[in-house]
């Protein structure tokens, strides 16, 4: 089991999010599906503690994860927000935070072209970039930890529809071509439907 | 007036006459400051006599204890001072705190150990005083500026958070942009020394009837000591505060904290 969530209650800002959710999720890839507000990216905060629950239990792998460490646990499983928070510097620099952070180098040419950017993407300042490209960016910022898990919140959220559809077969490409586990949220049921054969439906703070 | 130092009760009075244009203008203007320009006159009167007689009885004492506990107070009312501006800060009294008492005692430590001062409360106490002001207002602009860049940048903190990052990592450029806003105000003013303000040392010992070389040395001295005690100050304060807006966990607290 990839994750399991027993009797998770957490909040954010002072209200209650979710609800005494209880949940598996398996290897491969799933997606949340649930409209604004329901909880989705709450649930994926908790994933890699970038959230803590109020009360209840999330394993990863069959251990609590306070019992993993949370700097590799956040490396292991690594999440791409909804919105793009590129740091200044150029593409390169971006994509090598993660490993830099970690003491370790990386190979940026593979992961930008597996978050589907050509290598000639990584002199440019990253500020200069269209939203589509800042996202794939961030797309291969988290690949470059080399991840096994990848937490994606709304990932064609601020995209036009062929920018959506390329990013879209990224990512059914990089959980068919690497040994990747996808946990991807969504509001769109379509786009559930498309990108993976496994879907939980949250809404009003618990999965329905 | 009878020497260069020698300041008569009478010629105190005498000064008044530039408060009643101060009144005036107020009036003229229908501003309404009048009674706040009362008070402010009445104020300074009654705390600088007082102050002037408590220096007076500490020169007279010259106690070094005496001196120590007196830069203790001014340590902690300067804590005080500056945790109220640095609201959006979590815990900032503490880092604050801390701050002003290793800046206050390297920098007089250094300059006594130096030899530029004697331990002598005449030197000791004004100096302090000059250090510990500057120091507290170079941390609380830093930790103020710090509490805005965390409000502003949370979704940048968590992003870098979120690809492993500590604490101490997620908050480097944060803490970078907070040490320059807090440090630029005594670097310009450093700078524009003696070409757009005279400071006030250097004017108080030349009304005081000292030689110009001497009184320009001596606010060199202190500037230098004050560009090292604001820095350390706004340093420490810094890099103990921003651990307030995470958990121990390396995750961004959601409102400033507890």
């Amino acid at each position: 089991m990839l994750f399991d969530l027993r009797d998770v209650t957490a909040s954010r800002g002072g209200h209650v999010i979710l609800r005494a959710v209880n949940l598996d999720l398996e290897e491969g890839a799933t997606v949340v599906v649930g409209p604004s507000g329901s909880g989705k990216s709450t649930l994926l905060r908790l994933l890699n503690r970038l959230g803590d629950p109020d009360a209840g239990e999330v394993r990863f792998r069959g251990r609590p994860l306070a019992d993993h460490d949370v700097l590799r646990l956040r490396r292991e499983v690594a999440l791409v927000p909804q919105l793009p928070a590129l740091v200044e510097g150029t593409v390169a620099d971006n994509v090598e935070l993660g490993a830099r952070l970690a003491g370790q180098s990386t190979d940026v040419d593979r992961a930008l072209a597996l978050a589907g950017l050509d290598p000639s993407f990584a002199p440019r300042l990253a500020d200069g970039l269209s939203v589509g490209e800042q996202q794939r960016v961030m797309l291969a910022r988290a690949l470059a930890l080399e991840p096994s898990v990848l937490l994606l919140d709304e990932p064609t959220s601020a995209l036009d529809e062929r920018t959506r559809a390329a990013v879209e077969a990224t990512l059914v490409r990089l959980a068919a071509e690497l040994e990747i586990s996808l946990v991807v949220v969504t509001h769109d049921p379509a786009q559930a439907r498309r990108l993976a054969r496994r879907t939980i439906t949250v809404d009003g703070g618990r999965v329905a | 007036m009878t020497g260069p130092i020698d300041v008569s009760l009478w010629e105190v009075a005498a000064a008044l006459v530039l408060v009643a244009v101060a009144v005036g203008a107020s009036v003229w203007q229908g501003a309404a400051l009048e009674s706040d320009i009362g008070v402010a006159v009445l104020r300074a009167f009654v705390q600088l006599t007082a102050v002037g007689y408590g220096i007076d009885l500490l020169f007279d004492q010259d106690s070094v204890a005496l001196v120590l506990g007196l830069v203790a107070v001014m340590v902690l009312l300067g804590a005080f001072t500056a945790r109220h501006r640095a609201r959006a800060v979590p815990g900032a009294f503490w880092p604050i705190l801390v701050a002003l008492a290793l800046a206050a005692s390297a920098t007089l430590g250094l300059m006594i150990a130096l030899g530029v001062f004697e331990p002598k409360p005449r030197y000791l106490v004004p100096v302090a005083g000059i250090v510990i002001g500057n120091a507290m207002t170079a941390a609380a602009v830093a930790l103020n500026r710090l509490g805005d860049e965390v409000t502003r940048s949370r979704r940048e903190i968590e992003a870098t958070l979120a690809l492993g990052a500590t604490a101490a990592q997620a908050a480097r450029p944060l803490l970078r942009r907070s040490l320059r806003s807090g440090l630029i105000p005594l670097v310009d003013q450093t700078k524009t020394t003696g070409l757009i303000t005279f400071p006030g040392i250097m004017v108080g010992m030349l009304l005081g009837g000292a030689d110009p070389v001497d009184a320009v040395r001596l606010q060199l001295v202190i500037l230098y000591t004050l560009l090292g005690a604001v820095s350390l100050s706004a340093l420490i304060a810094m890099s103990l505060a921003y651990r307030n807006f995470f958990t121990p966990a390396h995750q961004l607290r959601e409102v400033g904290g507890e």
